[in-house]
């Protein structure tokens, strides 16, 4: 048998079901087993990398019917381009994540069990490994339950706290109406092919259909509904910032960076594969609801004072700028501008595998002060750049790189997204040239807002003093997590470079996922003026390099170093300037509200905002009041503008219906006699 | 030796970035005395500000990161990058292609990124203040500045800031609606995205009112002077990104020496009316409270969409 991608991925997948098997052998020995299974796990991730980019680079699409499945249909395994590109994303984040969860996981050891936690993160990995492979509509389903009941099972690793069940549920709830949706769509489009039994279920029957418009709207629609519950999509995002945060960090990180991106898959993989029918509209609705998303998801990213909360928004926002390049490149498929929607599609994958790196890298570095200092509220940490060194530095690279800095990657994907929106005035379309400026001014905003929030992030996390009430036990480098968490962060924080300043040859790569799916190229072009240069569409239209900027950056501050230290000039550290009030404490520093309270003020309107503010006055001196209360309460309108209304009149609806329920057994032989009666008289 | 050409004008450029920053400003400087009535340090007082500046100790605060100390050689790397990259003297530049102007405002984010951590690096409450107005202001001014350059950008069907000039340079000459409305934004997110009044005051350290100046307060000796030139050079480069997309007319097109050095007059003669022009603004208003400001950035962002919607549906 000759070596395959495919082939590859099975080794993958063996390893996984292998470490699964040996968990039991090792449960009495919790650290043997946090030592020996995600190390083996992150080889397992790390050969799934090696099948992605290999099927991705050879651009043949293989396929396997397995022998196993149901009695009429077999599972189907299918590795293309488009899989074997979200097969690296999501090997490459559960490769790092491997390696870190080693360090975080001890953490865990002598308190809690993590048997289940392991058990349950490899068949997580192992889900969405077989949601990008499976070629079946049920195969599908299978594994996409898979991966939603595994990760049902992380968010409610800490079960002791009500807040984590309560999350814990409603991600269930919220992920199977999300799962219903998808089911009908594809039951819609198996009933389209026209085929007999289940063999109308193989996607493959799928793409060999031309679906009539009205079927294939209806399949869109519960497909889209149903991935953007997964997703995150505003208005069905109110899950995510409650379930992600609940999870432990190495878990959140792969749920942020990379579990969502299963659900944009799943849009690509619906829309431009197997439907492929491309209405205006369509993408005019992905667009607006992606740009709702992403200025939403970043506002609300800003109020927060978590950090988990906080990054858990900023994935919504990031899903929604995702959302805007998969709008833009329906809107260009529609008006048959193949390389057109071959460059927005571009951007999507980027800043697909841009997200994965960077919200990863954030969440684990989250996960590192939670380790540290076992604090999530962001106004009781502070100046722990101190501390932390290696931590804060590689946090830093983190919100560099999502707040769309040159020469990181954040900016590339961006930058991709600007370019498709100013080709855009080609098209011949009133309602489009309104909707595409506005559409260029909010994505504007939103990166803006993005790095305003990870300054603060940033800023009151790991700058200034420290702001709780008790003093850590703070010696130099003393909080510094341990090695294997660092180089699980190292390594996603080298990629944000390297995808950053290296990305014609990236672009290069990927290219046959666009040509696949639309028909159209942009490497061709984007590689035409050197490896360090990306030109998508002509070098007289729009040049970028990030290695220049880069290598300008590291030479330049060289040198003026080097100029400014020929001549010594003393450096006096002094005690801070306090303005002679002599009593600065750290509690006078900017928080987390504060910080945001410009933005807040501006923004307030779209928030459900309560603020109290009480002062406490002694009977002694009246006009000298010697305490203030301040109370801020931020709330997700969207709860009382949808999910209340619903939450309450399902229960309404049951209490009605729960009047039947009399608890006599003569009752119920009334209802049954009664319902005999009605059957006979309509069902003669 | 030919091909040697654009780098050396690239260099020329560099310095001339480099040396005539100071220049403007002391040149704005002198204008707002004269228009005060008072007597002015004279043209050259900032270059003696910045030498002073270099020959000082520092005074560093005890828990002063890395990160503090690191920012104003950042600052002052990313902010010449910039002044490489613009077209100021000539379109030739072989600069020109490492980024286009959606890198630029960029790279000026990156600028006001570093400048914002390193105002909280200190933990005192002015640093913080400063940093949380300036992301206020930048979040609100960046994405109506990126407006206003879409706009010239869509005419010229090109994002680089050389092949825009070119284009303009090149075209004949209308009056175009959508230009007007985005060289008002464009007028209006300088002043902010500078410090400038109506938004800031940069000859003031009043606390209620400083903005850029809270961030830069703990700021001394050879810092302060790297960021210190660093402002000076970013205002600079504004005023010549708006030459460059709006009054290109004198910038030039080929390496030639004649050209080039008529390149370096024209741009001291628009340098010298725009400065006029800034002054004229800065006397005329009074500095706006801190949240009129979203009011008047927004009202460029309204003026740059406006431009774009009419650039779609007149043009």
């Amino acid at each position: 048998m000759n070596l395959s991608p495919l082939i590859v991925t099975y080794l993958s997948l063996f390893l996984i079901a292998f470490t699964i098997a040996l968990v039991p052998l090792f449960a009495k020995h919790q650290k043997i087993l946090i030592y020996v299974s995600f190390p083996l796990m992150s080889i397992a991730s790390a050969i799934a990398v090696v099948a992605g980019i290999w099927s991705v680079a050879i651009d043949t699409p293989e396929s396997v019917t397995l022998s196993i499945g149901l009695p009429d249909l077999p599972f189907h395994l299918r590795l293309d381009p488009l899989s074997g590109f979200f097969l690296t994303t999501i090997g490459l984040l559960s490769f790092f994540v491997s390696i870190y969860s080693t360090g975080y996981c001890k953490g865990y050891a002598g308190k809690r069990s993590v048997t289940h936690l392991v058990i349950f993160y490899s068949l997580f990995i192992a889900g969405m490994f077989l949601v990008v492979l499976s070629d079946d509509a049920f195969f599908f389903l299978i594994s996409w339950e898979l991966m939603a009941i595994a990760s049902y099972f992380l968010v409610m690793f800490e079960d002791e706290l009500i807040e984590n069940r309560r999350a814990a549920f409603l991600y269930l709830v919220v992920a199977h109406i999300g799962a219903l949706a998808i089911l009908l769509s594809f039951g819609v489009l198996a009933g389209a092919t026209g085929l007999e039994s289940f063999s109308g279920y193989t996607f493959d029957a799928m793409r060999q259909t031309e679906f009539p418009l009205k079927w294939a709207t209806v399949a869109f629609l519960l497909a889209f509904f149903g991935f953007s519950a997964k997703a995150g999509v505003i208005p069905l995002h109110v899950w995510l910032p409650e379930a992600h945060p609940a999870a432990p960090s190495n878990v959140s990180a792969l749920m942020s960076g990379v579990m969502l991106k299963t659900a944009i898959y799943g849009i690509i993989r619906v829309t431009f594969d197997l439907i492929r029918v491309f209405p205006l509209w369509w993408g005019a609705m992905v667009l607006i609801l992606g740009l709702i998303t992403a200025i939403m998801g970043i506002l609300y990213a800003i109020m927060q004072n978590d950090i988990k909360r906080m990054l858990a928004y900023s994935s919504v926002e990031n899903i929604g700028v995702i959302l805007i390049g998969i709008g833009l490149a329906i809107i260009f498929t529609s008006f048959h501008i193949p390389v057109l929607a071959a460059l927005s599609l571009t951007a999507v994958f980027y800043h697909s595998i841009n997200h994965a790196m960077f919200k990863g890298l954030l969440f684990m570095g989250a996960g590192a002060l939670l380790h540290a200092t076992h604090k999530k509220n962001m106004d009781e940490m502070g100046g722990l750049i101190h501390y932390m060194p290696w931590t804060s530095t590689l946090f830093l690279i983190g919100s560099i790189s999502i707040s769309a800095l040159p020469p990181f990657n954040g900016f590339i994907s961006e930058w991709l997204l600007f370019q498709a929106f100013l080709l855009s005035p080609s098209l011949n379309s009133p309602l489009l040239n309104l909707l595409i400026p506005m559409g260029a001014a909010l994505l504007a905003l939103t990166a803006a807002l993005v790095a305003a929030c990870f300054v603060k992030a940033f800023g009151i996390t790991f700058l200034g003093h420290w702001r709780g009430h008790h003093h850590p036990p703070l010696q130099k480098m003393g909080l510094e997590v341990n090695w294997p968490m660092r180089i699980g962060m190292i390594l996603p924080a080298l990629m944000c470079l390297i995808l950053g300043i290296l990305p014609a040859m990236v672009i290069e790569w990927m290219d046959k996922i666009s040509d696949e799916l639309v028909g159209g190229k942009i490497a061709t072009t984007a590689g035409a003026f050197g490896w360090l240069w990306l030109t998508p569409v002509a070098h007289e239209r729009a040049s970028y390099s990030g290695a220049i900027v880069f290598l300008w950056i590291i030479v330049v501050v060289m040198l003026v170093y080097i100029l400014l230290h020929i001549r010594k000039t003393a450096i006096h550290r002094v005690p801070l300037w306090d303005c002679g009030f002599e009593k600065i404490t750290p509690r006078m520093q900017y928080n987390a509200a504060s910080f945001s309270m410009p933005i807040r003020r501006i923004f307030g309107f779209l928030f459900n905002i309560r603020e109290q503010v009480r002062l406490s006055t002694s009977t002694i001196s009246p006009s000298f009041p010697n305490r203030l209360y301040y109370r801020l309460r931020i709330r997700d309108r969207f709860w009382g503008w949808i999910y209340r209304p619903i939450s309450e009149s399902s229960y309404w609806i049951s209490r009605k219906f729960g009047r039947l329920q009399q608890g006599y057994i003569h009752v119920y032989l009334i209802y049954s006699f009664i319902t005999i009666i009605i059957l006979l008289i309509f069902a003669r | 030796m030919i091909e040697l050409y654009p780098f050396i004008i690239e260099a020329i450029q560099i310095v001339i970035v480099l040396l005539f920053a100071p220049l403007f400003v002391g040149w704005v400087r002198m204008l707002k005395c004269w228009f005060q009535g008072r007597t002015s340090a004279g043209l050259f007082q900032p270059y003696r500000g910045i030498l002073k500046l270099f020959h000082k100790d520092v005074i560093l605060a005890e828990n002063a990161s890395w990160l503090f100390r690191f920012t104003p050689y950042l600052v002052f790397g990313v902010t010449v990058l910039a002044g490489g990259i613009i077209p100021i003297i000539s379109l030739t530049l072989p600069f020109a292609t490492v980024a286009d102007v959606i890198a630029i405002v960029a790279l000026f984010a990156i600028v006001r990124f570093f400048t914002a951590l390193a105002g909280m690096d200190i933990g005192t409450a002015f640093g913080g203040m400063g940093s949380s107005r300036e992301m206020m202001i930048g979040s609100l001014a960046e994405p109506a500045m990126l407006m206003a350059i879409f706009t010239v950008s869509l005419i010229s069907q090109t994002t680089s800031l050389s092949n825009m000039a070119d284009v303009v340079i090149h075209k004949e000459f209308i009056l175009r609606p959508s230009m007007a409305f985005a060289l008002l934004a464009f007028v209006l997110i300088s002043l902010a995205e500078t410090g400038r009044i109506p938004v800031d005051n940069p000859a003031t350290h009043l606390e209620l009112t400083m903005i850029h100046e809270a961030m830069i307060l703990e700021y001394s000796g050879r810092h302060l002077a790297l960021i210190e030139w660093a402002g000076m050079i970013k205002l600079f480069l504004f005023t010549t990104i708006g030459i460059a997309s709006f009054f290109p007319w004198g910038i030039s097109t080929s390496v030639n020496l004649i050209n080039i050095s008529a390149g370096i007059i024209f741009l001291i003669l628009k340098m010298g009316f725009l400065g006029i022009g800034l002054i004229l603004i800065e006397t005329g208003l009074a500095k706006m409270r801190i949240f009129r400001v979203p009011e008047f950035l927004g009202s460029a962002f309204l003026l740059s969409t406006l431009g774009m919607l009419s650039y779609f549906i007149l043009e």
